[in-house]
């Protein structure tokens, strides 16, 4: 029986929230002794079924096995009594408590009712020593390196659980010699039989620790298959989607008469973010921005607007050098910024459409020069008319509108202010399918218009069809700057499963 | 800026005091409360007084509001061998152990203007007011200035559920008990502060016809009795001859109330606690004679006929 | 038009501000007699206004604080700084205008520092301001020596207590501020930034709103607000006394702007509606002593008639009133 050799099994899992189905009946089986990669963009379930697998959800459809046997975990504490624990990107743990204690928190060797502080000392340093770990027991956590905190919420884990271990982005915030070290701890725990799952957005690191890859979109399993049966690009092509055809589906359109540069990044970046980048972005060109989660998009768009202020390298514009430290400052250049999370940084939910549209233009004009009621209804007629919003009224909470016309909303205040160079997130993700073709029908729009866009997105054929040119994040690095032919999902998909080598 | 003269003034009577050790053949501790009221301020400067005029040399501590400060302090004294402590107590309860220390280090304790749940043999005497008695002075006042004549009587009471709002409350209306023509036809609390004071008596006036029934004003300190005066103007009433006004403390604005004919009668409640605490440690330290374990200070009256003025300009320095 | 302006004024906040003067009434019925006497109005209603002055002050500044999603604590130890402050000054014999500047700027620059703990060291607010609530009325008893210091300066008393076109000086500074502060946040685009920024700083920011200097200002605002009830308060005994002065009314004013119906998670916010809410705190407490109840029921009273008026106002209420609406049109057809 095949079924029997797992150690742990989601069989046709299924979770929905509301009428989102998060997934959609997922078959994941996880074998002793193997680390079991775990991969999808943004909403694709995998939160959600690591949250089932943990005891944290219920599913709604579907069973859990845990040695072949069916089992119901009530809580992550229920699912730490099957052998299942979890180490997420932030420790969870007590930086002020010692190491030993974070360890053994909980079940704390006693003697007489007490704690037995010696005894868990030295059990602590025995179990450190098989991690590696030369550390005092008794030493402060938070006096450690992330790593070494990683290392001991993994020992902690293991330590209570022991048959299943799931690792939630855990490198995220490591840096290179400390993600070898975890390798390390990993490729250790592998060898003692441990069921391993990791997830992350990093691929160099899935195809170096990696035996198995599940790859999960939108809520449904794409595949699961072992690594060394699968390509970087294949692997890439499975997790954005779209059956790719590669060579021969060269884009159609010729490249457009290259006009005026409106603004020019030279070695721009900022450190621990991007890396130096240069960027020559014309006046009525959209410059697409691929890459996978995590690969330093957005960082790069917050770099270009100013939030997150560039420590190294120069914007130009219309031929002056300009200093860039602030949103106010982008502004009033004529930038315009349509975040990717709409809820947390785009949409002020409590006020009114009308409201929500003028924002940026009063930001714009300043404290004094009010925008009066009549004057702030015109323009939010005038604009929410050209984005086609669809509300009852404009004097309503924008909070009641569907995410689709938020984020038009969003894009009329941006309208509103005349910009001359709008850099657009993930404008289409999450929303329906009428105002994604409004979105890509007004970027098509404005380009033609003669404004210059950078638009960011997972969606390649997206990008694809509106994009002048394509450049292509991958570890928070410019990999690549496509142009002409080379503007096809199949070139996007190599470019960012690509290793090492630029590709060009 | 007056301040920073009081503040100069404050040092050199700082290092006076230090200086003065050589003279004096005493050194006491006083843990005092803090300084949350003009009284507890003058209690202050008149215990220092005191000290030094006796050539004590005084530790002072100040425990802003809080006993765990005041135990502190007080071991601190111990530890030093002071040769008696003063000390203001912020609470009732919690001081059997540090008072057991003291004891133990054979240095007397003398309670000053409030007492603690504690045994008696704990600490040498406790020297305080009868804040029932002050009551009772100010009603006995205003019985004797009435005489026959009906009077309704408004009250100003201190914080709700305080030891002096009830005592005096109590004092006051055992005083007026006997005499019908007496009555509290109302009685609110103005929380012992000059504004409230203000805005309850406003409130009375408005409900008395305009202040027109009221004869008497009692309030139970002096400072809401000046918010009552200032109310009692505005009305276009005068106080202190439509509306008598009686109140409790000797605060010197209640003796430029009497001054200008606007205060009827004061209870002083008098700062110094210090002098009868430090005549009775001199009588034990000399011969060992036991003082009273309750040693209550005089609860005097004032009126406009003990020279106000006088007692206005004696009172002014000293912090009230 | 008129119909509307009309229709704006009955809400929860009027209504129940008109509910609690027609309890009083009830129970004092010389509660509305308002008499013209020594060239001012006399009676309970005034009092109402006057003693409801120095938190309809508070809550101004509060409410624009509470809208960006903040809160002011030390307001009330603000207000004794400021009272402290004019007192001891023209004591020293300096004069009232400067003493009274200095009050004012005593109260601003407390704002800017609450302001600059909240903005720039992105402390939050309840702690931020919880530093000057503690501290402020320290320094206060430090400048006045924990004694009341009393004045006699006709200049500065007739702040507390002198009147203008009949109505006390408190209830013409408190409408004046109301009207002030109203057009310069309703006339500039400064109301809908500080919405913006209570109901979303983040996007606000990326909007091109500068929020931390918006923040600073809506502090400052607060510490001026202070200052001036502190300088009434002060004129009003004749006295500074720092021990008591503002003391609590920061919860007053907190109260107040959530009776006017600001969230305390920031966003819409109507000074005017805070102003009514500080006049029904305050009829309420004239209310309690012009009844005649004893002391003993003062909290008790209050605190229960507060919870009714936030329970009518609560979301949850108006959705049953809604309920109620459609099932009574459902039960007429």
């Amino acid at each position: 029986m095949e079924q029997t050799a797992f150690r742990m099994e989601a069989r046709g899992v299924s979770k929905i929230f509301g009428n989102h189905t998060a997934l959609d009946a997922v078959e994941f089986g996880l074998l002793p002794g193997e680390v079991h990669a775990l991969l999808g963009e943004n909403g694709a379930g995998k939160s959600t079924l690591i949250k089932i697998l943990t005891g944290a959800y219920q599913p709604d459809g579907g069973k859990i096995l845990v040695d072949g046997e069916e089992v119901v975990l009530n809580s992550p504490l229920h699912a730490q009594s099957f052998g299942i624990g979890a180490v997420y990107q932030e420790v969870n743990l007590l930086p002020n408590r010692s190491v030993a204690e974070n360890l053994f928190l909980g079940h704390q060797p006693t003697r007489f009712g007490l704690v037995d502080r010696r005894r868990m000392d030295r059990e602590a340093r025995v179990l450190l020593q098989r991690y590696g770990l030369g550390i005092d027991p008794s030493s402060e956590l938070g006096t450690h390196s992330v790593a070494v905190q990683q290392i001991v919420a993994i020992a902690r884990a293991v330590q209570l659980s022991g048959k299943v271990l799931i690792l939630d982005e855990p490198t995220a915030s490591l840096d290179r010699d400390e993600v070898q070290r975890l390798f390390e701890v990993v490729a250790g725990l592998k060898r003692d039989g441990l069921a391993i799952v990791f997830i992350t957005h990093f691929l160099d690191q899935v195809f170096a620790l990696a035996d198995r890859v599940t790859i999960l979109r939108n809520g449904k399993l794409i595949d699961t298959r072992r690594l060394d049966e699968l390509t970087r690009t294949e692997l890439v092509r499975k997790m954005l989607g779209k059956d790719i055809a590669f060579s021969g589906s060269t884009s159609l359109k010729t490249e457009r008469p290259v006009t005026d540069v409106l603004i020019d990044y030279e070695g721009y970046g900022k450190k621990r973010s991007v890396h130096p980048f240069s960027l020559t972005i014309h006046k009525g060109e959209v410059i697409g921005v691929a890459g996978l989660l995590g690969s330093g998009r957005t960082e790069m768009a917050r770099i270009m607007f100013g939030i997150d202020p560039a420590d190294q390298g120069t914007a130009t514009l219309n031929g002056r050098p300009v200093a860039i430290k602030t949103a106010v400052d982008a502004i009033k250049h004529g930038f315009g910024f349509c975040p990717e999370d709409r809820k947390a940084d785009g949409i002020f939910g409590e006020l009114s459409v009308r409201e929500n549209i003028v924002i940026a233009l009063q930001g714009k004009l300043g404290w004094f020069r009010a925008l009066n009621r009549d004057e702030q209804l015109d323009l939010a007629g005038q604009f929410g008319e050209a984005m086609d919003i669809r509300a009852a009224s404009l004097d309503m909470p924008v909070k009641l509108l569907s995410g689709g016309n938020q984020q038009k909303v969003i894009l009329a205040r941006w309208l509103a202010t005349d910009p001359a160079f709008l850099i657009l997130d993930e404008p289409t993700r999450g929303i329906d399918v009428g105002a994604h073709a409004e979105i890509v029908r007004t970027i098509n729009r404005l380009r033609d218009d003669g404004m210059a866009l950078v638009v960011i997105s997972s969606e390649l054929d997206e990008v694809v069809a509106y994009s002048s040119r394509i450049v292509v994040m991958r570890d928070r690095e410019m990999v690549a700057e496509l142009r002409g032919e080379d503007i096809s999902p199949g070139v996007i998909v190599q470019a960012i499963a690509t290793h090492g080598e630029k590709a060009a | 800026m007056t301040y920073f003269k009081k503040l100069a003034l404050a040092a050199s009577i700082a290092t006076a005091l230090s200086s003065s050790a050589m003279a004096a053949d005493m050194t006491i501790g006083f843990s005092q409360i803090g300084s949350e009221s003009g009284w507890r301020a003058a209690e202050t400067s008149v215990t220092k007084q005191q000290a030094e005029k006796r050539g004590i040399t005084l530790k002072f501590a100040d425990a802003q509001q809080k006993q765990e400060n005041q135990i502190k302090a007080i071991r601190g004294f111990i530890a030093q061998g002071v040769d008696a402590i003063l000390v203001a107590p912020v609470v009732a309860t919690g001081w059997d152990d540090v008072l057991t220390e003291a004891k133990e280090a054979k240095i007397p304790v003398i309670l000053l203007d409030r007492g603690v749940d504690a045994s008696q043999d704990l600490y040498l005497t406790s020297v305080a007011s009868d804040q029932v008695k002050e009551g009772k002075v100010a009603g006995d006042w205003l019985v004797g200035a009435v005489k026959d004549k009906d009077c309704k009587v408004v009250e100003l009471q201190g914080t709700v559920g305080s030891t002096p709002a009830i005592n005096r409350k109590k004092g006051f209306e055992e005083a007026i008990a006997g005499h019908n023509n007496i009555s509290i036809v109302r009685s609110q609390t103005g929380d012992f502060t000059r504004s409230k004071g203000k805005e309850v008596m406003e409130g009375f006036l408005k409900a008395e016809n305009g202040g027109k029934g009221i004869c008497a004003v009692y309030a139970h300190n002096d400072d809401m009795a000046v918010g009552a005066i200032q109310a009692i103007k505005d009305a276009g009433l005068k106080p202190g001859t439509d509306i008598l006004v009686v109140s409790i403390d000797g605060v010197p604005d209640i003796f430029a109330a009497m001054v200008a004919g606007e205060a009827n009668a004061t209870v002083e409640l008098t700062p110094n606690m210090a002098g009868p605490a430090l005549d009775a440690l001199a009588a034990y330290k000399k011969d060992g004679t036991v003082p009273p374990k309750f040693i209550i200070t005089e609860s005097k009256l004032y009126t406009p006929a003990d020279n106000p003025q006088g007692e206005y300009d004696a009172r002014k320095g000293l912090g009230y | 038009m008129n119909r509307l302006a009309f229709g704006r004024l009955v809400n929860t906040q009027t209504v129940a501000l008109v509910g609690v003067l027609l309890l009083n009434w009830l129970l004092f019925p010389g509660f509305f007699k308002i008499e013209w006497q020594d060239g001012r109005l006399f009676g309970s209603l005034i009092d109402v206004l006057n003693r409801g002055a120095p938190v309809a002050i508070l809550a101004i500044g509060m409410t624009a604080v509470i809208a960006t999603k903040g809160v002011d604590l030390s307001v009330g130890a603000v207000m004794a700084m400021a009272g402290a402050v004019a007192a001891t000054l023209v004591v020293a014999g300096y004069p009232t205008a400067l003493a009274i500047v200095a009050a004012l700027a005593v109260g601003l620059l407390c704002g800017l520092w609450n302001g600059i703990l909240v903005a720039l060291l992105d402390i939050q607010p309840i702690i931020a301001t919880l530093v000057l609530m503690v501290a402020g009325r320290g320094i206060a008893q430090l400048i006045t020596e924990g004694s009341i210091v009393t004045f006699s300066d006709p200049a500065l008393i007739f702040i507390g207590t002198g009147s203008l076109f009949g109505f006390p000086m408190p209830v013409v500074i408190a409408f004046t501020l109301l009207v002030l502060v109203t057009l310069a946040v309703r006339k500039t685009a400064i109301g809908l930034f500080i919405e913006a920024v209570g109901v979303n700083r983040s996007a606000a920011t990326l909007a091109g709103i500068r929020s931390r200097l918006l923040l600073i200002v809506v502090y400052a605002l607060s510490g001026l607000c202070a200052a001036i009830a502190g300088l009434i308060v002060t004129a009003d005994i004749h006295g500074a006394d720092a021990n008591n002065a503002g003391l609590w009314l920061e919860l007053d004013a907190i109260l107040a702007a959530v009776i006017g119906g600001t969230s305390l998670l920031g966003g819409r916010f109507s000074i005017a509606m805070s102003v009514v809410g500080a006049l029904i705190i305050q009829a309420m407490n004239t209310g309690i002593l012009v009844s005649g109840f004893p002391p003993e029921f003062n909290l008790v009273v209050k605190a229960g008639m507060i919870t009714l008026i936030l329970v009518i106002q609560s979301p949850f209420s108006s959705q049953f009133m809604n309920w109620l609406g459609r099932r009574n049109r459902g039960a007429a057809r």
